[in-house]
């Protein structure tokens, strides 16, 4: 009579799948539940009332969603691409100097630190219209004698959100770009130099493929966290002026609680973490390309 | 010999580039919180006048002793905030910690079946967005009656710091070379105390840092925490810092003092980790 011994890694892993179970997977399935019915806060009984995918055919026709759909991929493919260039850049500096590479690293992981919202509230109060830094510089250098409307206008919000965005993310990428640019065999680039690479290719065929997948990890845990941006905007214009900003957590944030439209936000969720789930998958999927080709070169 | 001129002219000009480069950066990088520090400590309006006041004439703790004068004298329940702050980042922080160094070191030293789908799995559950997961988790909690609690933050953030943990401190077990737990195994002790004796020390500051940086996330977190409190009983600062905005006016030296009171400890954290954290991050990404 021996008993069944469950194996050792099940035993490991059994406290972390439980609690995600619980809070996480649980709730998601209940939610993808609601979003087939007309739900409201206000009215517990229409939890009970199936309608089907009337909420998605709602939201897939609803050209607000579509557009806050599109805002949202915009921010990120921008962002995103913005940091990775930017944290290059950054990196390569850092790498550069013969002094102090100590406290230049400590300094660029101070955005690091703050959380999202701070971020925001931080940049809202720079680039207030009335009493921000960004137009009190401009003024007093004399670029512009008017107060720029930075978060007023739409397209000017929009680029609002994306400077605080990048400003809070680029030394996620630098950080451990830099980190790679440090791991790497010197004899690679000394070779390249010998046979007669100009910098250029140096760094395009020895360089950039080794810090490859440091940058996909960077982005991978960007991806896993693009979600951040709620704070961020949530605080700098909440979506205003007018919905100009509006993002698809703003959308559902607003959809769920302001207007107690649980049913129709939870539809909307949905796409938002399909989304999430695609840009990781594919971050996911690119990290381990690059992990075996390094593996194959060196 | 003229070649040999230009081209440390050109080295000489290049240096000066990089060195303006770096200088620029950091500046940029720098600036936001240092005037956000500075602005707390100037009057209000000082901060508000027009034309601006750029160098600052009077600076004062006016805001810090404001915020914390209580409700109703310009100040909000700061202490309670940090207090409940304080007590789920650190709570949710060991939890998530036990987990995670259970589940790290399942996938640093075993091989099972569907490895690295679980793996994705795990990762996959930390991509659902905040606001999406609160929807549910909202209803869910009012039903089981664990709105505006400690207990409620705490268990979400737990699951929210688990995946991110396990990868974290799966990258530091696989630092430690294996033989030396074998080693330990072969001179007699058992599995689980060859970890706490010989792999444990040797992965602890990777472990630490994991800790730090689920510390900030909970430390951080806003999109959750503003739908699952309600009041003092469980708000978090960062909740605590929409009380400074009201519907038109914005309070701003006020929030630029509480921003600076929540930056402090996490600066303060992150400084410890850094070195630790990129290494645990970056280690399986040579090796594969």
């Amino acid at each position: 009579m021996k008993g069944w011994r469950p194996p050792a890694p099940f035993l490991l892993l059994l406290p972390a799948i439980l609690v995600l179970a619980a809070v996480v997977i649980i709730p998601l399935i209940l939610s993808l539940y609601s979003s087939f019915t007309p739900f409201r806060l206000t009215q517990p009984a229409s939890l009970f009332t199936l309608i089907g995918f009337r909420n998605y055919v709602r939201i897939l026709t609803d050209i607000e969603f579509w557009t806050a759909f599109g805002r949202t991929v915009l921010l990120l493919t921008v962002a995103l691409n913005v940091e990775m260039l930017l944290g290059l850049g950054l990196a390569m500096l850092v790498e550069k100097a013969t002094r102090g590479q100590r406290l230049l690293r400590t300094i660029m992981m101070f955005p690091m630190m703050f959380s999202p919202i701070l971020v925001g509230f931080q940049f809202k109060f720079m680039f207030n219209d009335n009493i921000g830094l960004v137009n009190n510089a401009l003024q007093s250098l004399g670029l512009t004698d008017q107060a720029i409307p930075w978060l007023i206008d739409g397209s000017l919000a929009f680029f609002a959100i994306l400077v605080a965005e990048v400003w809070s993310s680029t030394s996620v990428f630098a950080i451990l770009i830099l980190a790679g640019l440090l791991a790497m065999p010197k004899e690679p680039i000394e070779a390249a130099r010998v046979d007669g690479c100009t910098p250029w290719q140096t760094f395009r065929y020895v360089t950039w493929p080794f810090i490859m997948p440091f940058a996909y990890i960077a982005m991978t845990i960007r991806s896993l966290d693009v979600a951040r941006a709620y704070d961020i905007v949530k605080i700098m214009t909440d979506g205003g002026p007018a919905k100009r900003t509006e993002l698809l957590w703003t959308l559902i944030s607003r959809t769920a609680y302001a207007d107690a439209r649980m049913g129709l936000a939870n539809a909307m969720a949905y796409v938002a973490i399909l989304l999430s789930i695609l840009f990781t998958v594919y971050f996911f999927r690119k990290l381990s390309a690059a992990r075996t080709q390094i593996a194959a070169e060196w | 010999m003229n070649d040999n001129a230009k081209a440390r002219f050109n080295g000489f000009l290049l240096s000066i580039a990089h060195k303006i480069g770096l200088f620029l950066a950091m500046t940029i990088i720098c600036l936001p919180g240092l005037w956000i520090v500075l602005a707390s400590f100037r009057p209000t309006v000082e901060i508000m006048a027009k034309p601006p006041v750029w160098i600052p004439q009077e600076l004062s703790f006016d805001a810090y002793v404001a915020m914390f004068s209580g409700v109703g004298q310009g100040g909000i329940p700061i202490i309670e905030y940090f207090r409940n702050s304080l007590i789920i980042s650190v709570t949710s922080t060991a939890i998530a910690l036990a987990i995670g160094m259970a589940g790290g070191y399942a996938f640093a030293r075993f091989r099972f079946k569907a490895k690295s789908s679980i793996f994705l799995g795990l990762m996959l559950t930390r991509t659902v967005p905040g606001i999406a997961l609160s929807l549910p988790l909202f209803f869910v909690y009012s039903k089981l009656g664990i709105i505006d609690t400690h207990f409620g933050l705490i268990t979400a953030y737990v699951a929210l710091n688990v995946p991110f943990t396990i990868w974290l401190i799966d990258g530091f077990f696989r630092q430690v070379p294996k033989d030396l737990a074998e080693a330990a195994q072969i001179d007699g002790c058992t599995r689980w105390q060859a970890f706490w004796q010989v792999e444990f020390p040797l992965a602890g500051p990777g472990i630490a840092s994991a800790g730090i940086f689920a510390f900030l996330t909970s430390w951080n977190e806003f999109a959750l925490a503003s739908q699952l409190t309600r009041s003092v009983n469980s708000k978090t600062l960062p909740v605590g810092l929409l009380d400074y905005t009201s519907e038109f006016t914005i309070d701003w030296r006020g929030m630029c003092a509480l921003a600076v009171i929540m930056i402090i400890p996490a600066l303060v954290l992150t400084f410890i980790v850094q070195k630790h954290l990129v290494s645990g991050l970056t280690s399986g990404a040579v090796k594969g």
